[in-house]
This record gives C-alpha cells, structure tokens and sequence, in this order.
C-alpha cells in the first residue's frame, strides 16, 4: 500500500503546502449536491418557523375556540355563510329573549329581540362571548326597554390546517411544535453524540480491559429499565424540558459508542494508525486527529437517523409526563394526538406528519450530502 | 476463540447482577406501588396485601428475599397477573415475541441490504434517491401510525388479512405485525449499507479486485458486501435485542400476547417482579447478541482478532 | 429456542392465504361468542378481583345467591328465596338444588367458606371491604378475630343465614358482586391459589373455564351441569383483552368480535355516523370529579371552591371535549341508582345564566381575596391520558375570567393515585369513582372526614359525618334517602369537590348479537344472549 499518504488528509497534513482544510472541502463539495442544498434550504425554513412562526401566526398556540373544537382544515374562513344564523340563534337562546328576527349583511349580524321584561343591556356580552361575534352592540331600544336592535360583527377567523380536541389552531401549534422538536432533536442528539462518539473511539482504541469495562457499563445501561428511570426523573427533577433532552441523550449515546467502537476497532489496525503510533503521537492525539474525523461518516448517518427516533422517543415520554407540558406540544404528541383521531379527523394526524416526514426528510438528505462530502477517499 | 467466549459469558454474571441490583432499587425509588389505581383500596386492604407479597419487609429484605428466590430460578408472583408467576408469562409470551421479531429481521435484512446495495451502485442518481426516500419514510412515521393504519387498510377496508389477533400464530395473524416491525428496521439497514458500500466501493481491496478485472457484480458481493457489513452489524446487535423481547406499541395495537406489553404494563403498575423479569429477560438478550456482534466482526474484518 | 423460531418465519410470508381460510374454520355447530373486554382480568379469583375486565368474566363463570337479569334487575340466583328478620339485621337464605360444574351440589357451606375466605387477611383480598357489612367482616379483615367468628352459618345444607352488622337496604346489591360469588370448597383446599387454573376449576354458572392467556384470551364453554344449561343459547365465548380501544373497533368492523366493552371517546361521534345503532351510550353508575384539596391555604375558603366549581361549563366538557361520552355533573351521586328515587339535592346556580354565573363567581373570588390583581396560583394533577389531558387544558381556560393561573402535573397512574392517598401537598385533582353497587352510600362514604385514603377533597364536616351515620342506622328507606340527600346538599353547599361529568358505559354491540340489554349496571352476562347469523 503506497497511497496511505494520499488517503488519509491527517497524515498528508504534515507536508509544505497546506491543503485546503478538510471542512472547506466538504463545503464545497456539498454545495455541488442539489438534494443535500435543497435539504439545507428547507432545514433553515424549518428552524426559521420554528424561531419565528410563532411570534407572526395569526393565532396563539395556546388560544382556545370553544365554537371550533376539531373543525376541519379549510382555507376559507370560519364560519360559513350557512352556519352564522344558526349559531346566532344558538347563541342568543342562553338570553332567553323573544328572537324575531335574524340577519346577515357582510360582515355584520343585526337581531331584533324582544321580551316581556324589561331587557338588561349585558345581553350583549353573550354574543361577544362567542368566538363568531364581536363588538355587540345596543343600536336601537324601545321606549319600554322591552325589545332591542342588537348589531354584532361577524369574526371571520382562518384555521388553514384545522382545530385540534380542545378548539386550538392546528397551524400554531405546528409551528411550536417545530420549535420544540427541534429543539429537543438538537440537544439530545448533540448530547449522545459527545458522549458516544468519546466513549465509543475511547473504548475501541485503548481495547483490552478497559474496552471490556466501558462496554460492559453501556450493556447494564442498555438493559435498564427507561420507563422507571423517565418516571424517577420526573419525579425528582420536576417536568423540565431541558432535562428531558438529557435524559434523551444520556439513553441515546449507547448506540453510537457501539458503533464508534466497531469503526476504531477495525481503525485501530489500520496502517496510518499504527503510523502515527509508531512516530510516538499521544492515544489522545490519534484519537482526535485520526480516529474519530474517520468515523465521521457513520456517526453522522446515524445522527440523522437518530434525531427522528428521539423526536418520536420524545412522544412516548409525554404520555409518561415527563415529555413537554400543555400548552407547549411538540411534533412526536401532535401525531400521537392524531393518530387517535385518524378516522375521525384525519388532518390533524396529516399536517403534523407532513411536517415531521419533510423535516426528517431533509435531515436525511442533508446527512447523506455531509456524508458523501466529508468522505476523505472521495476527493 | 471458545475461550474467548467462555470468558465474555462469565463476565456477564456480574453484569447481570449488577443490572438486577440497579433495576430493583431504582424500581422502589419510583412513586406509587403495584396497588395504587384508580380504585383506591381500603387502608386495611392495602395492608394485608402488603404483607401477602412482603411488601412490608424492609427494602433489603425484599432484596435479599428476591436474589434467593432468582437463584433457585424462581422469579416471584405477579403483582398485576395474581393467577400467573412470572415465570410463566414470560414463559408463554417470550417465544412469540421471538417468533415475531426474528421474522421482521429477516425480513429487514434481507430487504434493506438489497435496497441498500442497489442505492449505492447508483449513488446520487433517482434510484439512490427513491431508495433513500423510501427508507426516509420507513423511520418517520411512527408505528403507532404505521399499525392502526395497515389493520384499518388490509383488516377493515380490504377485509384481506386479521384486523389483530394473535389467532395461535396463524400467517396471516403475523403479516402486519411484521410488516410494522420490520419496516424501520428496513430503513435502517439500507441507509447503513449504501453508507458503508459506498465507502468498500472506493476502498483499496475493491479497487483493486475491479483492476484485476473481476465481474462488477462479484465484487459488489464478496469484497464490498463483507466490508459494508460492519456497520449493520454493529447496530444489529442491539437491535436484534429489541425486536426480539417485543414492542409495546405493536403488541398492543394488534393485540398480541408477547413480551413487549409486560415491561410498560409491568413498569405503569408497578408490578415489580414481572419488570425484573423483563429486565432480565431484555439483559440476557443484550449480553448474548453483542457477544455474537463481536464474533461475527471478528469474522468479517480480519483485522479484527479476539484471542 | 432461537433456532426454532426461525424456520417458523420463513414460511409466514408464504402462506398468506392459507391464513385467511384458517380464521373462517370454527367449528360449525358451535356458536362462539367473541366478546371484547376491558383488559386482561389480573385474576380469575373472586376473592382476589377488583376490576370490571374481572367481573364480565366472573359473571359468566359463577352464580351467586341472587344475581341480575339482562337488565340488571336483581333476580333469584342460587337462592330461590330469601327473608328479613324484622331488625333488618338477619337473613335467610333457601338454596335451590344447584350443581357445580364436576357434579357437586351447591351447598351453604360453600358459601360460608367462600365468605370466610374472602374476609381471612391471608386471601389478601382486594375487594374484601365489600363485606364489611356482615357481622365481625371487619374485625376478621383486620386480623382481630378468627374467620369462623364471622356471622355467616349454613343452617343445613340448603339453609344460609347471614348476620349484619347494621340493617344495609343495598346488601343484595352487594351479593350480585362478584365478590360474592362462592368457590368451589374442595378444590381451593386441594389447590390452593391454583384452583382457578383452567384444569382446576369448578365452577357453579352458565359457563366454564378453558383456558386463560393473559393479553390473548380468555375462553369460556358451556356448563352442562348448570341448572338452566338448557336455556342457554351460545357455546363458547372468548374474551379478549383490549387496552387499546381502537384495536377493538377495527376488529368489530372487520367482523371479528361480536360486541367492544368500551369505545374510545374522541371517535364516538365518527363512530355514530358509520355504525349508527351499533353504538350504545349508556348512563352509568360513575362520577368523574376533581378534588379540592379543602386543607390548602388558597382551596381552605369554600367560596374560591364554589367558584372554581361554577366556572367549570360541563356542558362543553361533557359534549365537546369528551364528544357525548360523558354526561354534565353538578351532584356528586349520579343518577338512576338504586334507593335514591328523588335524585341528588338541588344546586341552586346550576340553571344560572352563564353571565349571571361568572360574575358571582368573580364576586366569590374578589371576597375571598383574589383577582386580576391578587391571581390564585393553582396546580391541576392529573394522571396521564389522552382525555384527561384535553379536560385539564379546557378547565384552564375557563377559569382564566377568574384570574386563576394554572399549572399541570401530569403523572402516571400509579404516581398519581399514591401521590392523592400518601401526600397533602397536592391543589386540585383528578378523580374518578365507579360505583360498586347501587346506592348512594357507596359515592357518599367517600367524603367521610374518617374516610382517608378515598377522601381527596381532605374533607371534613362533622356534620356530614353524622348525616351519613344516621343514615347508616336507618332502615326507613324514604327517611335514609332524605338524610342522604341532606348530606349531599351539605357537599354541595361547601364545594368540596366539583362534581364535573358523569360517566356513561360506551359498547359496540353487532345486530347479529341478541339479547343484549342496556343498563345502568352495564351487567350483561352472556346466557342472556343468543347469535343468529
């Protein structure tokens, strides 16, 4: 073998004239992937609704319309010319006045009502009180105060991607869901990813005892009861969403030290390795500059394939309570939400699967482009 | 190497009384015990419960009195299945949750590492795309949507197959069961073997197998394939451990009597001695496999020796 | 193990059409009945059960000294006749010759073991307070006195006679409980607890037991030596376990199981429009309530509680939230249970205009101290669940008027509910209590001050207490439902708990199916039922 030289960047490094760095490279080697720029495109729209959507959707997540629990997607506007009458009528039955008459113009209802009482002027409130009406007001009064005009406007409200079981904007809720997913997808894969890829090279490159004991710790781990130890976490630590992406992570390295470990170990024997060991660089020194950038490649597939599993690992550990609170929600209960509704109202468990299924999607992609572009033989 | 073997088998024994000792205190740790539901029981009750399953001992009596019981291969009543022992539950819930995982890994390997070859042959064309795509898909729909879906299509709609059931393990009371199984798993294996072959493909061996001229496709098979494999079985390992002891959501779903259900059903009420069992059962599993992850390693990357 | 498991697979795939002949080939002449359940019965043992999954089974296993007719009215089981002492306190009952499923015949002294059993601490017997009632029942629970000193006695082998310790209008009610029900004496002695394995048990009703897979199935045959085999239409039922409720739909509209035992209620309306009479929602016998904590600073002021409770509008919750599958609650006894025909004490604001409503309550609020300005900080518990969830969250909205910031706590069932027996600390709560039998002592004792473990609300009124032993003493049942009603206008009167919902039994129920009757127990025992095809 002649070319190690030229395999392997790290050895090359060395030599007078100084390469482009290996992250420049893979730069501009992703930038020529259109799948993986496409990928990156919709990632940053995904963190930029998930930063943003929020603040600018035209309704809060957590705002309950108790008129439009589970309605269905629509890009018209709430509620339907047919339907206003109607739940005027429905409205206006609580006041418990003589309704004569009902109309619609545009935007604007006008009731004509009377009763045998003298009528209190807070009948108006129950029409504000519904989400359909607002501004009721008292435009005409008998001189006997015993009938009324009542005019109110019509709120036209959007609900694009539908209402969730409590009457919540389903589109809202998406985009804090986006925010925390990612969130939690981010942290928790980022915190398996320290602790397994330093665990894993650790344990597959010094070998021997020490191997035996490091992977001996991650099987016990792995053999652990979760379910008792997300329940003890909640139990102690309160419902903090930070500690949950902990807990996440600390449960997710142990696949990626395996997987470290297998590359170092088969590393171990290569002959840059025992190179670079022979010239007296320190276990640290290889570790850092040799082995773990050449496990680069499948960490960072299974990263990609990791933040979907913890996004979903996430869902479970809400229904457990340790997972985020109302009126926060996140992708992995949203669809867990729909599944349940699935026959009933299948879009609530559509939207929030489009969202999570593009987003993985261009996880994917984009970890397959890093991949590709980072891959030290492929230059 | 059958020395090696006999030594990773006995340095198992501590790992596994040291998972028992963990699981069984960190279990008492939780809140709630096996009788706190939503029918409260009478303070007298709950009291002559307690003393019919020790519950009333000190905790390293309880402790002391398990590891007795564990050791003459008794692993105590159940607190939720008062007519069974645990013993005998995951006695008859083991092999069909073996039944159903072993036949999804199959079924996954033998899928996911043809769609995965294939992808990287073709890498970055449509193929490796639809391929990526495909598999994308197997891991982002969860399967508690996966399930109910298949049983709504297939059982209610078509009328094709079981809604759910375990029907005495009929095939056709498995297919979708395994079909829900297997399907990320597929995902998997592929996205890690059109990694990996990709890299075996440009790799020294294989490059220097095409320059002697030998057909494409038995390079791809014996050079790459052996190469490529390393990862997958790396994830295997622990995967195999998973698939095999069952999965709550698709034994709930379809209504199966595995294993799976035990350790949630178990872990949510708090019958402590049908966790421990699992724990045990799921412990075993992972100590046996990732011992056989190190061996077929050992067989597949010759650098890789165990003496 | 492994390597027989393997070969198995590979021929799976094959063989898909096989598998759908093979779920057609029951055997022809038999009629099978495949009946969703709850969940998986935790025992087959009538001194050990406690759950609803346990007594649908039991029911068709066993037969009591009287027992319900398909529309739960208590009729003559094992006991064809019965009398009263005139202190209430004495009963008598007549055996009928019955048999046992191995030929025995049914004699008073099994009952008098079996009731012994049930009582003896040893049993450790979930349910054994449901027999309290009989004399020293308590004491021999508790260890004090030796189960033979309890006031059970088979007079002669067709003679029961049964001693109370208080004169208890319900206590039939109470015999129809599986708890009730009588063991087979010889084979509990021979087998101990395995008695209730499939090749042990002996049992005395329309069906026995063939063989119990927990998460499976639990299949039951015809009894031949039942005294009405006779009349007793279906040969076979399997239950089936389904904890998820889904699962059961889908297999009822795949024709797999003849009828579901509850529904999941986010998709009951769905479910009526495609199954239209299919779905039965039945009132029952439960009240789903949140706590007060009434020892907490801010919950010690029964004007916060009152006004908590009036802001909560149960007719969304009831209607929206959980789609038609709850009723609204304003009492806490629901209604159309047994010795209580004038129903719960009136709640004056209950038919109040919502406005009217809401400003008491913010006047309420504003005298006890809070408001905009001074918000109450409460924290809601609850255990975790899809429903519980989506109420906890509408409850919250609907007190923010009130100014009322809410907190959530959700935890598992078994945290939640030992958090609420074993802690003070908690504010509000979620509850739920479904009623053994049908009286209203049985949701009433609930609120005794004396009552710990069952008493979220920490409540404690001595008045209450002494309207409830009043009634307890009573044997006029007009004058014991008045007190009773009193003690209840008492609980209303303090807002000790909000009585929010009550529960309504949901089943799917196919036309092929005969027989089955809706009713407020939602007792329906399968010799009842026929299947015509």
């Amino acid at each position: 073998m002649t070319d190690i030289a030229t395999n392997t960047p790290e050895v090359a490094a060395g030599a007078p004239v100084k390469g482009r760095s290996l992250w420049a490279t893979a730069m501009m080697r992703l930038r020529r992937n259109k799948a993986a720029m496409a990928s990156l495109v919709i990632l940053v729209v995904y963190i930029l609704a998930g930063l943003f959507g929020p603040m600018i959707s035209p309704h809060h997540y957590a705002t309950v319309y108790p008129d439009y629990v589970r309605v269905p997607a629509s890009l018209e506007a709430y509620p339907r010319e047919d339907e206003i009458v109607p739940q005027a009528e429905n409205v206006l039955a609580r006041t418990r006045l003589d309704i004569n008459s009902i109309e619609v113009d545009g935007n604007t209802l006008r009731v004509e009502a009377s009763s045998e009482r003298e009528i209190d002027p807070r009948v108006t409130r129950y029409l504000d009180r519904s989400d359909i009406f607002s501004n009721a007001r008292i435009t005409e009064t008998s001189a006997d105060g015993r009938s009324v005009v009542m005019e109110a406007d019509v709120e036209r409200l959007r609900f694009i991607f539908g209402t969730d079981g409590n009457g919540r904007d389903l589109l809202a809720r998406i985009l804090i869901s986006i925010r925390i997913s990612l969130m939690i997808g981010a942290l928790a894969t980022g915190v398996a990813l320290i602790i397994g890829v330093a665990w894993g090279a650790t344990a597959g490159f010094l070998g021997g005892r020490v191997d035996n004991v490091m992977m001996r710790v991650v099987d016990i781990l792995y053999a652990l009861p979760f379910t008792f130890f997300a329940i003890l976490l909640v139990v102690f630590f309160g419902r903090n969403v930070v500690l949950m992406f902990i807990a996440v992570g600390a449960v997710e390295w142990l696949d990626m030290a395996r997987i470290v470990r297998g590359q170092t170990i088969s590393l171990r024997r290569r002959e840059f390795v025992q190179a670079a060991e022979a010239l007296g660089v320190s276990s640290g020194g290889i570790l850092r500059r040799h082995i773990i950038p050449n496990t680069l490649g499948p960490v960072i597939i299974y990263m990609t394939l990791l933040i979907p599993k913890v996004i979903l690992l996430e869902s479970f550990l809400s229904f457990l309570g340790l997972g985020v609170q109302e009126p926060l929600t996140s992708l992995g209960v949203l669809i867990s939400e729909g599944a349940r509704n699935m026959r009933s109202a299948p879009y609530m468990l559509l939207y929030p699967s489009i969202a999570l299924t593009l987003l993985l999607f261009a996880l994917n992609f984009l970890g397959d482009g890093l991949r590709d572009a980072l891959d030290p033989k492929d230059r | 190497m059958f020395g090696y073997v006999l030594r990773r088998l006995l340095g198992a024994i501590p790992t596994l009384f040291l998972i028992i000792t963990l699981s069984f205190f960190l279990m008492r740790v939780a809140p709630g015990g096996p009788f706190d539901r939503e029918r409260a029981l009478e303070a007298k009750v709950l009291e002559n419960l307690n003393r019919v399953f020790h519950l009333d001992r000190p905790l390293w009596e309880q402790y002391l009195y398990y590891l007795g019981n564990l050791a003459r291969g008794d692993l105590g009543p159940s607190f939720i299945y008062r007519d069974f022992s645990v013993q005998q539950l995951l006695g008859s819930g083991l092999p069909i949750s073996i039944q159903l995982g072993a036949t999804a890994l199959l079924l996954a390997l033998l899928i996911g590492s043809v769609l995965g070859t294939i992808a990287a042959l073709r890498q970055n064309s449509w193929v490796d795309y639809g391929v990526t795509a495909v598999a994308t898909f197997g891991i982002t729909v969860p399967n508690f949507v996966v399930a109910p879906l298949l049983s709504l299509v297939f059982g209610v709609w078509l009328s094709l197959l079981p809604a759910g059931g375990w029907g005495n393990g009929g095939p056709a009371n498995m297919l979708l069961p395994v079909i829900t199984l297997a399907l990320p798993q597929v995902a998997v294996i592929a996205r890690l073997i059109r990694g990996s072959m990709i890299e075996a493909l440009r790799s020294d061996h294989v490059r220097t197998a095409r320059a002697y001229g030998l057909p494409a496709r038995m390079v791809v098979i014996v050079h790459a394939m052996r190469a490529a494999c390393l990862p997958v079985v790396s994830y295997l390992g622990p995967a195999a451990a998973a698939l095999l002891t069952g999965s709550v959501v698709v034994e709930t779903i379809f209504g199966l009597p595995g294993i799976g259900r035990y350790f949630v059903q178990g872990a949510l009420n708090r019958d402590y001695t049908l966790v421990m069992g699992t724990v045990i059962i799921i412990a075993v599993f992972v100590v046996v496999f990732n011992l056989v992850v190190d061996l077929i390693y050992a067989a597949l990357d010759p650098r890789v020796r165990y003496d | 193990m492994l390597r027989m498991a393997g070969i198995r697979p590979l021929v799976a795939g094959a063989l898909l059409v096989a598998g759908v002949f093979a779920g057609a080939s029951t055997a022809l002449a038999q009629v099978t009945y495949v009946r969703g359940n709850d969940a998986n019965p935790e025992t087959l043992d009538q001194h050990k059960t406690s759950t609803i999954a346990e007594a649908n089974i039991l029911r068709d296993l066993y037969e009591g000294l009287v027992i319900y007719s398909a529309k739960a009215e208590v009729i003559p089981g094992v006991a064809e006749s019965w009398e009263t002492s005139d202190d209430g306190l004495t009963w008598t009952f007549k055996l009928r010759d019955a048999k046992w499923s191995n030929g025995d015949p049914v004699t008073a002294e099994d009952f008098v073991f079996s009731y012994q059993r049930i009582l003896n601490p040893e049993t450790g017997a979930k349910y054994a307070n449901m027999l309290y009632v009989i004399k020293n029942g308590e004491k021999v629970n508790k260890g004090e006195l030796q189960p033979s000193e309890l006031g059970v006695k088979a007079v002669d082998d067709k003679t029961l006679e049964i001693t109370l310790e208080n004169p208890t209008p319900y206590f039939l009610q109470l015999l129809t409980h599986q708890t009730s029900y009588p063991v087979h004496k010889a084979s509990v002695e021979k087998f101990g607890s395995d008695f209730v394995k499939p090749e042990n048990m002996v049992t005395n009703g329309p069906y026995k037991l063939v063989s119990f897979v927990p998460n499976d199935k639990v299949v039951l045959e015809k009894n031949p030596e039942f005294r009405e085999a006779d009349k007793v239409a279906i040969d076979r039922v399997e239950f089936v376990p389904f904890e998820e409720r889904a699962t059961c739909v889908r297999r009822f509209e795949a024709g797999e199981v003849l009828s579901c035992s509850d529904l999941p209620a986010e998709q009951l309306q769905s479910l009526k429009d495609r199954l239209g009479e299919q779905v039965h929602v039945v009132p029952y016998l439960g009240t789903y309530y949140y706590a007060l904590n009434n020892k907490r600073d801010d919950l010690k002021d029964p004007r916060v509680r009152q006004a908590l409770s009036m802001m909560v509008d149960r007719e969304f919750i009831a209607n929206e939230i959980w789609s038609g599958a709850m009723l609204p609650a304003y009492t806490f006894v629901p209604p159309g249970i047994g010795n209580y025909e004038g129903g719960g004490p009136k709640v004056e604001w209950a038919d109040l205009d919502p406005l009217d409503k809401e400003d008491q309550a913010i006047a309420l609020m504003k005298e006890a101290g809070f408001g905009p300005d001074n918000p109450l900080e409460l924290e809601i518990s609850y255990s975790a669940g899809e429903n519980h969830k989506n109420t906890a969250t509408a409850i919250a909205d609907m007190w923010k008027p009130l100014g009322v910031n809410v907190t959530f706590n959700v935890r598992d069932g078994s945290a939640h509910y030992s958090h609420l027996r074993d802690s003070d600390d908690y504010e509000v709560a979620r509850a739920g209590w479904i009623g053994d039998f049908s009286d209203p002592v049985n949701f009433l004792q609930l609120w005794e001050s004396d009552n710990t473990g069952f008493n979220y609300s920490k409540y404690e009124n001595p008045e209450y207490d002494k309207l409830m032993d009043q009634a307890a003493a009573e044997s006029d049942l007009a004058k014991r439902e008045e007190i009773l009603r009193q003690a209840e206008a008492l609980l209303v009167k303090d807002a000790a708990v909000i009585s929010m919902l009550y529960y309504s039994s949901m089943s799917l129920v196919s036309p092929k199916l005969k027989g089955w009757e809706d009713n407020i127990q939602n007792a329906h025992a399968t010799r009842w039922m026929s299947i015509s095809e």
